[in-house]
Parts: structure tokens; C-alpha cells; sequence
């Protein structure tokens, strides 16, 4: 049972591409992700800007419909739901935005938003709706005067918790946080981070984690994606990771945490130049035009995902760099 | 079902009391000075249209043979016409007619031009690319023959001029209309709703109306305008209101002659003065209740 996973994401691929009506080149935004998570454990998701990791949390939920791939959650898969059952599902899966300005209506008040998905599942009674919707804002730590109130009248960290609290309204099992403190000042960054965490242990909620900050991740983090140009870079468990990256763009990415000892700044290994365009991306290793360490087999095929010695997954052929 | 209560480790009064959403769109809309005198000029106009009846003794269609031609006097209040119909009774009932066929005839084409629109952003690419292609096609006929086209075969009377008025100017609202909700489609709250299950309905009249209200008041209030004179215009080629029924636009057209303009002032003077001020106070009442509607004006 145990080896059974809650989440299952097989050869997921994206690629957007130009309609009839317009010109333009494929952008291959996801390439073959596969990745596992198990019930309760939080995975983060982490790359630079354009790497894929939001793409990757809207397809788990449907809300971008993938060019290839299956998604199986828990049993079901869930890229061949009809509309009706696929409704259904959405009750266990629910999506927290990053940008706590953008993610709520400014003409509903706090207790239409959050009664919203209660009210599109038609799930209990008004009176039934309105206490569950006091109840998750009491799980955000907000007063049940906020209820007949607008967005707008809220700052950035309180805003947060209301995106939060009606991501909680339909109870679900699976989250999906696409940057949820990325938007918020560091001290606000803390109490939504430990608010997250605190919910998840309590509610058993299982988590997609997606976020470029190393230091949030590792808090809160069971295992941890690595992505580039959508593509799987490194897997591995967050301590394991944190201790010995194997990818070397997962150490480029380790060695850009600021850090407060001057000696550890020597070490630092910058990555030279930008993320390559997703719409010609180099052959073989998509990371080989800025690794270090490339060489001329890089460029000749897309390096396999395999199995280390210390039970990371990596990318890349050179295993004499660890 | 007791409502959970709030944390009692949260301050309840780190929030002050304020009040309801709706009682402060309401508040906003008497704050706003255009928008009251709108309504008072609105309001008595509303009430003498739609009682006269019950107080004016002339009826519009009346014919004193005594008075014809005359100036207002204190039995015909606003004077009377050239076949000696009192002025103020056809100004009321004209009034009827014309706000009638604008209400009517905007509340017709603002539903269709929403929903026109709103199919085409949330149909998807294919919806979208017909749809607008036949919205483009109706813009690219001429209005005048259009109107002329349509009226000749719907006839003369009121209801087939509040069809034709209808028919004719919905593609420019389902076009505001569909470029404002392409742009929500992609916002984040419409987003979470869709991530909570929203079909279609939920999606345009939860999140596609409250966010196209002020397109749709303003569009509404100048139409309207149009409204009423589009029926004018119908009405003159003898294909909208026809007379003896009066109306505000076919009054207008009656007085058109140079003897009647020169020397009969209150016969053109009085219509065309109420014409103006009933656009004028629905354009304010408009603008108030577009600002109204905006939760985020308190902040301006």
C-alpha cells in the first residue's frame, strides 16, 4: 500500500502551440515531467522564471489541458475526466495563487468568495455555507468580521490568508500553491509559510509546493522538483538536496542563496547568460549552454533521469562532479 | 446552524465596523451630485408621463377647434398644434411612446449584445472566431438601409420598432463586451472558480456581469439617447411611430416647416426641451451608478 502513490504524473508534456488564425513558433513549455508524491508529503517545485513549474501545478489540476501525458490521482486519471466527474473532482484539489491582489474578485465581498466553491458544488444550506466559510476563516487566523467585506479593504498578507481560507472552503486533500509568499514582505512571508505548514500537519493536506525560493522550500519541504526549460533537472528529498546537490544547475541554484558568511560567498558559482527560449531549446542537455561542466556529449541526446547512489534522481551524464 | 465564533485570540475590534456592500453603492450614488439632480429630473418626468391621464383633462389626440395654433394660455398649458391638439397632452403621451420604445428597445439589445459577446470570450477559439466574424458582418451593413430594410418588413407601431431599434445596435456592446471578458478569462479569481467546478453560468453571470456593469450602464444610458432618436428618425420616413400616435421624434419632424419654427416656437420648443433633458439626467443617473458600482472609487 504504501508504494501506491496519491499523485501520480507520467510523461506530461505542454507545448503551446500557434493556433489557424496566428503565426508563430511551438513553445515546448513541458517536456516528459514524471514524478511521484505520496499522501501527505509536500513536493516543491522549483526553477527559474519560465521553467515550467506553474504549468506543471495547472495541468495536475486540469486547469491547463496537457498536449500528452497522464496524471493519476489517487487512481483516477484524471486527464480523461468528463466534465461532470472532472466537477466532482475538483472538490479535492484546490489551487492558491501567488499574487494575493489578482486572485480575488474586487466585486465580491470575503464571504461570497469564499463560499464560492461551496455554492458552484452545491454542498449544504446557506446558513451550513456561512459556517464553513467562518470556520476556514477562523483557520486563517482572520476575524469573522472580514466577511462582509471587500478584497480591497485587506493588505497583501491578509489577502493571502483569504486566498488560502477559500482554499480550504471545500475541504480538499490536494494543494496546489503556485508562490504563495512570493508576493508578500519577508516578515508577512514567515506567517504565511508557518500558517501553511501548521494546516497541512493538521488538515493531513498533501502539497505541490512551487516556488524559486530555496530557503522557503527547504522549510516546508518533503522532496524537492529542480526544474529547467521544463524539464526534470534533479529529484531528490529536501535534506538530501540541500546537503548534496548532484545536478550542477541544482548547485548554481544552491550557491545564489545569500548568505551571510563572507567565506561562503568565494565559493559561488554564477550561471552565466539567460534561461534559452522554450520555443527552440538546445539539444540534448537543455542546460548545457550555461553548465559548467558541459561537454561535447551533452549536445548529442537528452539525458535519462537515473538513480544515484544516494537516492537522488538526476539529469545529467557527468557523475564525476558530485 | 450556530456560526462558529471568531478566534477569541484575534482582536475583533482590529476592524471597524463599516457598513454592508450594497448600503455603501448606495451611499456613493447620493454622494455623487449629477447623479441626484439626474434623478430628480428623472423622477417627476416619469411620473407625469405615466399619470397624466388620471390629471390633464386634454387627451393627445383631443382636437379643439378653437385653439389652433395658440400660444401656452392657462387652459393649454404648453399651447396647442395646427389642427388644435393641446401640446402638454402630446407631450406627455409622446413621452410614453418614446421612453417605451428606448427602454424596451436597450433592455432588448444590451441582452443580446452580452450574451453575443460573452459566448464568444468563454466559447472557446472556434466560437469566438464565427461568432465575431458574424458581429462584424452585421456591423458592415449600413444602418440607415438596414433600418429601412428591416422596418419595411416588420411594419409601423411600436412593436416592430422596438425590434428594429434593437436589432440594429447590439454588435458595438458585444464587442466592448468581449474584449472585457477575454482579458478576466485569464484573471485569477476566474481562474479558482473554474478550479472550483464553475461552468458556463457561474462563470458569466457571477463573474462576466458584475464585471461588465459599467459598460453595460454606460452603453445603456447613451443608448437610450440614441434610442429614442433612432425612433425620431423612423418615425419621420413614416416607418416607426406613425401619426396621429405621438411621440417625441415624430412631434419634432411635425414642426420641421419654417412657418411653424418661426412662428410657433412652443410647438417644437417644448418636445425638443424634453428630449434633451431626459437624455441629459439618464446620462447623469449612468454615471453615478458606473462609479457606484465601483467598489474601488472609495478610494479615489
Amino acid at each position: 500500500m504504501a508504494d501506491v502513490p496519491f499523485l501520480s504524473v507520467k510523461n506530461l508534456t505542454k507545448h503551446f502551440a500557434p493556433t489557424a488564425f496566428s503565426r508563430g513558433p511551438v513553445v515546448r513549455a513541458l517536456e516528459d515531467i514524471s514524478f511521484d508524491v505520496r499522501r501527505g508529503e509536500v513536493v516543491g517545485l522549483v526553477g527559474e522564471s519560465g521553467s515550467g513549474k506553474t504549468t506543471i501545478g495547472r495541468s495536475v489540476l486540469r486547469l491547463i489541458e496537457p498536449t500528452s501525458g497522464q496524471i493519476t490521482y489517487d487512481g483516477t486519471d484524471i486527464t480523461r475526466l468528463g466534465a461532470a466527474q472532472l466537477r466532482r473532482q475538483r472538490r479535492k484539489m484546490q489551487y492558491i495563487f501567488q499574487d494575493p491582489f489578482a486572485s480575488l474578485s474586487p466585486r465580491m465581498t470575503i464571504g461570497q468568495i469564499l463560499t464560492e466553491g461551496l455554492d458552484i458544488q452545491a454542498i449544504g444550506k446557506r446558513s451550513e455555507r456561512r459556517a464553513k466559510a467562518a470556520k476556514a476563516l477562523t483557520a486563517v487566523e482572520l476575524p469573522f468580521d472580514a466577511y462582509d467585506r471587500y478584497a480591497h479593504e485587506f493588505s497583501g498578507g491578509q489577502r493571502q490568508r483569504i486566498g488560502i481560507a477559500r482554499a480550504l472552503t471545500l475541504e480538499p486533500e490536494f494543494i496546489v500553491a503556485d508562490e504563495p509568499v512570493s508576493a508578500l514582505d519577508v516578515s508577512i512571508q514567515a506567517q504565511i509559510i508557518n500558517l501553511l505548514r501548521d494546516l497541512q500537519l493538521r488538515l493531513g493536506l498533501t502539497m505541490l509546493f512551487i516556488s524559486h525560493d530555496l530557503a522557503v522550500v527547504e522549510y516546508i519541504c518533503d522532496t524537492v522538483i529542480v526544474l529547467y526549460l521544463g524539464r526534470i533537472m534533479e529529484v531528490a528529498p529536501a535534506a538530501e538536496l540541500y546537503a548534496r546537490p548532484q545536478h550542477p544547475y541544482t548547485r548554481a541554484l544552491l550557491s545564489a542563496i545569500p548568505s551571510l558568511d563572507p567565506l561562503a560567498r568565494q565559493g559561488r558559482q554564477v550561471l552565466k547568460g539567460d534561461i534559452p527560449s522554450p520555443a527552440n531549446p538546445p539539444s540534448g542537455c537543455v542546460f548545457r549552454t550555461r553548465c559548467p561542466f558541459a561537454l561535447e556529449a551533452c549536445a548529442a541526446a537528452v539525458p535519462p533521469l537515473r538513480a544515484t547512489a544516494d537516492g537522488h534522481l538526476k539529469a545529467c551524464i557527468r557523475d564525476d562532479i558530485a | 446552524m450556530a456560526i462558529t465564533a471568531p478566534d477569541p485570540t484575534v482582536d475583533p475590534t482590529a476592524l471597524p465596523q463599516t457598513k454592508g456592500p450594497l448600503r455603501r453603492a448606495f451611499d456613493r450614488f447620493f454622494e455623487n451630485r449629477a447623479a441626484r439632480a439626474g434623478l430628480l429630473i428623472v423622477i417627476p418626468i416619469l411620473l407625469a408621463v405615466s399619470t397624466y391621464s388620471l390629471w390633464w383633462p386634454f387627451g393627445p389626440n383631443a382636437i379643439d377647434l378653437r385653439a389652433m395654433n395658440k400660444a401656452p394660455s392657462a387652459i393649454h398649458w404648453l399651447g396647442s398644434d395646427g389642427v388644435g391638439r393641446d401640446v402638454m397632452a402630446r407631450l406627455l403621451q409622446g413621452g410614453r411612446i418614446s421612453l417605451l420604445v428606448a427602454v424596451c428597445s436597450v433592455a432588448i439589445s444590451t441582452v443580446i449584445g452580452f450574451l453575443v459577446g460573452a459566448v464568444a470570450s468563454f466559447g472557446g477559439r472556434l466560437v469566438d472566431g464565427t461568432v465575431m466574424r458574424l458581429v462584424d458582418l452585421a456591423m458592415t451593413l449600413p444602418p440607415v438601409i438596414f433600418l429601412l430594410v428591416l422596418a419595411s418588413i416588420a411594419g409601423t407601431g411600436i412593436a416592430p420598432t422596438i425590434l428594429v431599434i434593437s436589432l440594429l445596435s447590439w454588435p458595438v456592446l458585444s464587442r466592448m463586451v468581449r474584449a472585457r471578458l477575454l482579458e478576466l478569462r485569464e484573471r485569477d479569481f476566474v481562474v479558482a472558480a473554474r478550479g472550483m467546478g464553475a461552468g458556463l453560468p457561474h462563470l458569466l453571470f457571477r463573474h462576466g456581469l458584475p464585471n461588465c456593469i459599467d459598460i453595460l450602464v454606460v452603453y445603456a444610458t447613451l443608448q437610450i439617447a440614441n434610442a429614442i432618436l433612432l425612433e425620431a428618425g423612423l418615425s419621420f420616413l413614416g416607418l416607426g411611430i406613425a401619426p396621429p400616435e405621438a411621440s417625441w421624434g415624430n412631434m419634432l419632424n411635425l414642426a420641421r416647416s419654417t412657418v411653424v419654427l418661426e412662428n410657433y416656437p412652443w410647438q417644437w420648443m417644448f418636445p425638443g426641451a424634453a428630449l434633451v433633458l431626459t437624455v441629459l439626467a439618464i446620462n447623469f443617473i449612468g454615471d453615478g451608478l458606473r462609479d457606484a458600482f465601483d467598489p474601488r472609487s472609495d478610494l479615489n
